[in-house]
């Protein structure tokens, strides 16, 4: 049953430096405020997985959290590259990175073998692409039925998922709505689960097929309000495309990066903090 | 209606944009394939079915996306799916006429590079990746491709093939078990390249107005053939190029605006 917990707690108490972690959310309800809270936390050795990395997994290895990461699309959407990424795979900074890399389809898959308890997927994909040339994690097989040709992923497991949602009630069940992309898939494949909401309320007032996760398979839900910024939480507030582009003079140096994270990340003491010290006025403070 | 003046780019979204049809159903990437796909629903395709990776299905948007799962694209869609349905029943189900991509790098023979330029292990460049390219290549029927021509991005051989092509002179597709038919036509600021159906080479197979063909050729990395009677691409028309700089231009005003 999940417990209703400040996000400083549960990150505390479920996150575990050198843990699989499976922080996601398409574009749309990304955990930025847990991501903050890990690096604040100076957790370590963290393997990372992600569909689309984005500006929250940047962060998390611009400021060495990482050892590993698992994606399938690592760019800042409609701006261009993610700097520390780039820096982490080109020149090893600030520590090697080493990366598994697949196609959306192969990574939506394996999500939901993890979730259905299966070893791995089978899809028809990475045909002709040169990825299962470097990853042993990609391979063919032959269905028994037809004799066709057809890729296997392992099924993603993870230590924790974090996700973000629109709400949750006491009792901790989770709503979301709109794109909702892979999460009820991460939650269900991992072993403990985070999720920050925009709010906690009385009653859900869903209708029967919404997106729900049952508070029982999740270990922790955080009230967080704006968490997903500056993603968007569909129904409370859009996506801040000006801060997609902030972050690309932000995170284009090491210098710059640090002392951005060191300023408003390390030297804030939550969310509420860092959003008065980031973002209390419009040019993020560069 | 009195000729306008376009810019290249311009030319190169309208010509993408008129090779899609009423009532097909395409799989848009973002940037320059979703603005092209609009611009065929704004004009002369009004019941084209839209169908992004975040999960929207039949989205109408009013402006173009800046990433591929804004709030308008779940907002004026007939339903939005998980990313696991939308890759196993709608993508790999088959329901799809049209996969509409762009790309870092394409080669002679249409293969698609997004992941690095240069090694894979050693990146000169690394890039975003795959995303939903590499299964969109395969399970669309046909694929179309929009990308500005340079030797940079036309290249003789990419450095790492993402999104599978027509391979190269001797490899059927088929024999690898994929079902799509590939790489129908690459759109560029320059021209239309299609492959020859005999050596499956990109060749340049609509010029647009005011190039010249010594102009495509240098932006080509391998020695780049034309068609016999090399037509030239119809220039834009006003009621293109309005509704593009329309879409464009509210696009921009909606992007720049501040946090809600």
């Amino acid at each position: 049953m999940a417990e209703l917990v400040s996000l400083r707690q549960a990150v505390d108490e479920l996150i575990r430096d050198g843990d699989t972690v499976a922080m996601e959310g398409f574009t749309h309800l990304i955990p930025s405020a847990a991501g903050y809270e890990v690096v604040r936390q100076r957790k370590t050795d963290l393997t990372l997985i992600r569909m689309t990395p984005d500006l929250i997994y940047d962060q998390l290895i611009g400021m060495g959290c990482a050892r590993k990461l698992v994606f399938s699309w690592g760019g800042n959407p409609g701006v261009g590259s993610l700097y520390r990424l780039r820096d982490a795979i080109e020149n090893g900074w600030p520590r090697a990175l080493e990366i598994e890399e697949h196609s959306h389809a192969g990574m939506a898959n394996a999500y939901a073998a993890g979730a259905s308890n299966l070893p791995f997927a089978v899809l028809r994909g990475y045909r002709g692409t040169d990825l299962p040339n470097y990853y042993s994690t990609i391979k063919f097989i032959d269905c028994p039925f037809t004799g066709e040709t057809l890729a296997a992923v392992p099924a993603i497991r993870p230590d924790v998922a974090v996700i973000h949602a629109q709400k949750a009630d006491r009792r901790g069940n989770v709503l979301l709505w709109g794109i909702v992309g892979v999460q009820k898939e991460a939650v269900l494949a991992a072993r403990r689960s985070i999720v920050t909401v925009e709010e906690i309320v009385e009653r859900l007032d869903a209708p029967p097929n919404a997106v729900i996760i049952p508070g029982w398979v999740v270990s922790a839900v955080c009230e967080v309000p704006r968490g997903a910024h500056p993603s968007y939480a569909h129904g409370y507030y859009n996506r801040d495309n000006s801060f997609y582009r902030a972050w690309d003079a932000i995170s284009r140096t090491r210098e710059g990066f640090l002392e951005w994270m060191t300023r408003h990340v390390l030297g804030t003491r939550d969310f509420a903090e860092f959003q008065r010290s980031a973002l209390g006025v419009p040019a993020y403070r560069l | 209606m009195a000729k306008m003046d376009y810019t290249a780019d311009e030319m190169m979204t309208i010509a993408a944009a008129r090779m899609l049809r009423d009532r097909q159903v395409c799989f848009v990437g973002i940037g320059l394939p979703s603005a092209a796909a609009n611009l065929a629903r704004l004009t002369h395709a009004p019941n084209i079915v839209l169908i992004y990776e975040s999960g929207t299905i039949g989205t109408r948007p009013d402006v173009l996306p800046l990433s591929i799962g804004d709030g308008i694209l779940a907002d004026s869609a007939d339903t939005v799916v998980s990313v696991p349905e939308m890759f196993r029943y709608w993508l790999q189900g088959g329901r799809i006429d049209i996969g509409f991509l762009g790309a870092a790098q394409v080669d002679k023979y249409g293969n698609l590079n997004t992941t690095v330029i240069g090694d894979y292990r050693k990146p000169k460049v690394r890039l975003p990746g795959a995303g939903g390219a590499p299964e969109i290549a395969t399970a669309a029927r046909d694929i179309l491709v929009i990308i500005r021509q340079s030797p940079r991005a036309f290249v003789e051989r990419v450095d790492f093939i993402t999104s599978v092509g027509l391979l190269d002179a001797t490899t059927d597709r088929r024999a690898l078990g994929i079902h799509g038919n590939g790489p129908a036509a690459i759109v560029t600021d320059l021209g239309i390249l299609k492959p020859d159906p005999a050596t499956r080479e990109l060749t340049l197979a609509s010029i647009h107005p005011g190039i010249a063909f010594e102009q495509v050729r240098d932006a080509t990395g391998w020695p780049l053939k034309a068609i016999d009677g090399l037509p030239v691409t119809e220039a834009p028309r006003p009621d293109e190029l309005v509704t593009l700089r329309d879409l464009n231009h509210r696009s921009k005003l909606s992007n720049e605006k501040a946090v809600a």
